[in-house]
């Protein structure tokens, strides 16, 4: 709850900064804000208490909090360049905290109408965002389609919340939970949570309904799509996952067999589709709705160790994707191009840079010892422990296929030199974000028990 | 606690390496592998006659998933621990001068060298598969920065070809971790427990899972697509590593983890995986007999012997296991010593042709004995290192299977027919316009081969040096199937 209330004030005084002119502190404010409401996070592990009926700050909650807050923290540093060139710096900062409230109450919500508000809180703000580049094109389209497409899903989530709630007379989702193990299941109950599993695929970007997520991906500025990625499918799956394994654990038998063909769609449709992407940008939106994939796998096999695996997996992947986004971001500003084939010759230019994208792009391949092998590991794991030995089978395959991409940027770095050679200027802030995520994502590699001692 | 320190020393080595200044590179990197093997000549020296692990480290890695890392080298290890830690200075010191990257390329080696040791002294499964694994990060960038000019696509294919294996491996592992018996843990013996408790079909399954990671590692025909293009297209260091020690993985693997974990899938299957193994001897052998490139001649006859190996192995006696290590040493020592030959051949005349090449001997006498020893230790001619390990695989197949038996010995055959042909078009008859100006073995050269060709007698003379430490192991494998 603290957490909520920090953010909250956070955010109206970043809007006050406008007002009042105080644009050069803001920065290092929001950075000592967040750390404060990270702080105020971790000190309520272990103390699960309930607001209002609402929500409750379990360790589940408190968890995925913390690592929405860090990954919220190197996001900041690594985007303050870009948006203090824009004029509306302060908009889009306070956007980016409102949008960390919504995320807050995704990830804590006992009442579905806390679900739906904390998905709108965190929706808007986004759409906003995707569109913030108002000059480009491709911005304004990807803010609109973003909008198009995320009301769309919220009208399937709010159908579906209504349905439930028409059956089982509450939005609490205890009470759901021991209406829907007791009762004889009716028709209407069944088709409101398959309407609320497509309402959330939307949001998570699951085959097929998934198509909004490369337009989006790409058109929007490199720091919001970073944003998307990480923060926003973080909060997305925390949100999935604690409503799934709460209310309708009981009734699983009725919608893992649809997610378990989402999930193959999504596995092969992601991958499949990113080996023929020119764009490392639009590649890494492909390849995030494969990613989306391997942590649904987590929420098919449901068990008690599910929610460890979905969150090392959506920490690590975030942490990855920061380190690979923040280099799309340099070397495509360097070069005005987002394509692959601009990396050529970084590999001898910047090898700070070059190394940082071969830890995260092999992270995000799964190769140990980094922390994307764990991850993937983890999931692995439990789908097998829980029967799903085809599906992983599957996201096997589906990996080798990734592989292929993601090791066309490695190529594109270190084979083909360029004829001048001339080293990428990078700041201050960039470099230290990229140190911070290339140790984190080797750091987690090797002693995966650092994160998952806490849930 | 020595093993710790092997892996830390080298780990580190590895990373100064790289900030090492350039001039220093070449001498930091080979003093510091030439250290490794003087370290562990002193562990294989005291090594204890005893079928147990020894020097066993283990400590709580991630604990609430049964991780540990844990490792300890017993009498297969250690040979395998010596083998890696042998070749490697050598393969360090043949590195040119004028490579570029030089600090990179003696990292990637170290790091390679590092993961190689760690793959062979794992003793929790999860261990094994993450240095499994990390061992084809470096050899992947020493493919793809230094190979020849196809490589990006050849080292992809490599890369994918046995990450395939490895992640079949890899949901093996799980399955067999999840029926260990009691705390779920990936413990090997746990795992050989867990293997063990499963019915045959089950075991028959989960043993070609392992199949294809290890068959494609060594490999095995038909999983051998990958191998011929790779060794051609890689530097010389890269193929030396890849054939000299890293093929060594996947049949290390074999003896250490599948067998053991999986005899009922073994028994099921024993009959199709060693005509599998024979039917590539076979092969490998007719198709080296018509290549014209050195290197690639080199490829198919390593495919030739592993699949006489493979097929020791799985006769699963003591001589085929023991035929097996020895010849995985006498294996890895020839053929890094002939690709080194070939490289040396390459960098004088610019091709590796064999129609091409001819009269070296006048030119270069020294080379020519050099070459004709290796060459006669790979076609295992009595005393020299290939033979008493051939001559152990064919008897342990024949004692399987007379018909396999009589099939694999065709190997020696085909074997000498095609490395004395090579040896005689290129070294042999009249010099041709690129041979004329041939030069002789430089010192560095010869610093590489000479403890190659030590190595080649003394293994010939004396394998029971090297047998008698394996024996034991070898042994306790057995009574405990």
């Amino acid at each position: 709850m603290n957490t909520l209330i920090i953010l909250s004030i956070l955010g109206v005084i970043t809007l006050f900064a406008e007002i009042f002119r105080f644009r050069k502190g803001l920065f290092p404010l929001i950075l000592i804000g967040l750390a404060t409401a990270f702080a105020f996070t971790a000190m309520e592990y272990n103390h699960p208490q309930v607001y209002f009926g609402m929500m409750n700050f379990d360790n589940y909650a408190v968890v995925f909090s913390c690592s929405i807050l860090i990954i919220a923290f190197l996001w900041f540093i690594m985007a303050k360049n870009y948006f203090l060139q824009e004029t509306s710096v302060t908009d889009h900062f306070a956007l980016i905290i409102f949008s960390l409230v919504g995320a807050v109450v995704m990830v804590s919500f006992t009442n579905l109408t806390m679900l739906f508000l904390g998905i709108e809180i965190l929706s808007v703000s986004v759409y906003v965002l995707a569109a913030s580049d108002k000059a480009n094109i491709l911005s304004n389209e990807s803010g609109f389609k973003y909008f198009l497409m995320g009301s769309f899903a919220t009208g399937f989530l709010l159908f579906g919340i209504t349905l439930i709630y028409g059956v089982t007379g509450s939005f609490d989702l205890s009470t759901i939970q021991q209406h829907l193990s007791t009762s004889n299941q009716p028709g209407l109950a069944l088709a409101g949570v398959l309407l609320l599993l497509v309402g959330l695929s939307f949001k998570s970007s699951l085959a097929p309904f998934h198509f909004w997520a490369p337009d989006v991906y790409e058109g929007a500025p490199t720091t919001v799509t970073t944003y998307m990625a990480t923060v926003v499918k973080t909060a997305a799956f925390a949100a999935f996952f604690r409503l799934f394994s709460t209310c309708f654990a009981g009734i699983a038998g009725h919608w893992t067999d649809v997610l378990w063909w989402m999930v193959v769609l999504t596995l092969f449709i992601g991958n499949v589709s990113a080996v023929r992407q020119k764009s490392l940008k639009r590649m890494l939106a492909y390849s995030s709705i494969a990613h989306a994939g391997y942590i649904a796998i987590a929420i098919v096999s449901m068990s008690a160790a599910s929610a460890s695996a979905i969150f090392f997996y959506t920490f690590t992947y975030s942490i990855s994707s920061i380190s690979a986004f923040t280099i799309l971001f340099i070397v495509s500003r360097h070069k005005g191009s987002e394509d692959i084939l601009a990396f050529q010759g970084i590999g001898k230019a910047n090898p700070l840079l070059s190394f940082a994208m071969t830890v995260a792009v092999l992270s995000l391949a799964g190769i140990p010892p980094t922390a994307g092998f764990f991850a993937k590991y983890y999931i692995f794991f439990n789908a097998i422990n829980n029967g799903n030995t085809l599906l992983v089978l599957l996201a096997v395959i589906a990996a080798l296929i990734g592989i292929y991409y993601y090791f066309r940027v490695i190529i594109a770095m270190y084979t083909k030199p360029e004829q001048q050679l001339v080293p990428i200027p990078t700041t201050l802030l960039h470099r230290i974000v990229l140190v911070i995520t290339t140790i984190l994502t080797i750091l987690f590699g090797l002693f995966p028990n650092l994160v998952l001692q806490f849930i | 606690m020595p093993i710790i320190a092997l892996l830390i020393f080298t780990f580190s080595t590895a990373v100064i390496g790289l900030f090492i200044p350039i001039r220093y590179g070449n001498r930091f990197a080979f003093i510091s592998s030439l250290l490794v093997f003087i370290y562990s000549l002193y562990l294989f020296i005291t090594f204890p006659i005893s079928p147990d692990f020894q020097y066993v480290v283990d400590c709580p890695w991630i604990q609430a998933l049964g991780i540990h890392f844990k490792v300890g080298i017993d009498g297969i290890s250690i040979l395998l621990v010596m083998l890696t830690t042998f070749l490697t200075p050598l393969i360090i010191f043949s590195v040119r001068k004028s490579e570029p990257r030089p600090r990179a390329f003696y990292s990637l080696l170290l790091f390679m060298e590092m993961a190689l040791i760690g793959v062979f002294v794992s003793m929790d499964g999860f261990l094994f598969y993450i240095f499994w694994e990390i061992a084809l990060i470096p050899i992947y960038f020493i493919c793809l920065l230094w190979g020849g000019k196809d490589r990006v696509r050849i080292t992809l294919k490599f890369f994918i070809y046995t990450l395939t294996g490895s992640l079949f491996m890899l949901v093996g592992l799980i399955y067999l971790y999840l029926h260990t018996p009691g705390q779920h843990s990936f413990d090997i013996q746990s795992l050989y427990a867990a293997g063990k408790s499963l019915g045959a079909g089950e075991q028959s399954i989960l043993f070609w899972f392992f199949f294809l990671a290890f068959g494609i590692k060594m490999p095995i025909f038909p999983l051998h697509t990958w191998q011929p293009d790779t060794y051609t297209d890689a530097p010389a260091q890269g193929t030396m590593m890849l054939s000299g020690i890293m093929l060594k993985m996947g049949i290390y693997g074999l003896i250490r983890w599948m067998i053991p974990m999986l005899p009922l899938g073994l028994a099921q299957n024993s009959e199709y995986v060693m005509w599998l193994a024979v039917a590539g001897v076979i092969y490998a052998g007719i198709i080296a007999f018509t290549q014209k490139d050195m290197k690639r001649l080199l490829a198919y006859s390593s495919i030739a012997h592993v699949g006489l190996i493979a097929a020791g192995i799985f006769a699963f006696n003591l001589q085929g296991l023991q035929g097996g290590i020895i010849q995985m040493l006498s294996h890895g020592i020839n053929v890094v010593g002939l690709f080194f030959i070939v490289d040396i051949i390459q960098s004088r005349t610019g091709t590796r042709d064999i129609a091409s090449l001819g009269g070296i001997r006048l030119k270069a006498p020294y080379l020519a004995t050099v070459f004709a020893i290796i060459m006669l230790g790979a076609v295992a001619l009595p005393l020299t290192d290939g033979f008493p390990g051939e001559f152990l695989l064919i008897s342990g197949v024949f004692k399987y299977e007379n018909i396999a038996g009589a099939v694999a010995g065709l190997t020696i055959i085909i074997g000498a027919v095609y490395m004395l042909r090579m040896y005689q078009r290129t070294i042999l008859g009249e010099t041709s316009i690129l041979t004329d100006n041939f030069t002789d073995l430089t010192a560095a050269e010869k610093g590489v081969l000479i403890p190659i060709v030590i190595m080649v007698i003394l293994i010939g003379i004396c394998p029971g040096l090297f047998l008698k430490v394996s024996e034991p192991a070898i042994m306790k494998l057995l009574s405990g199937i």
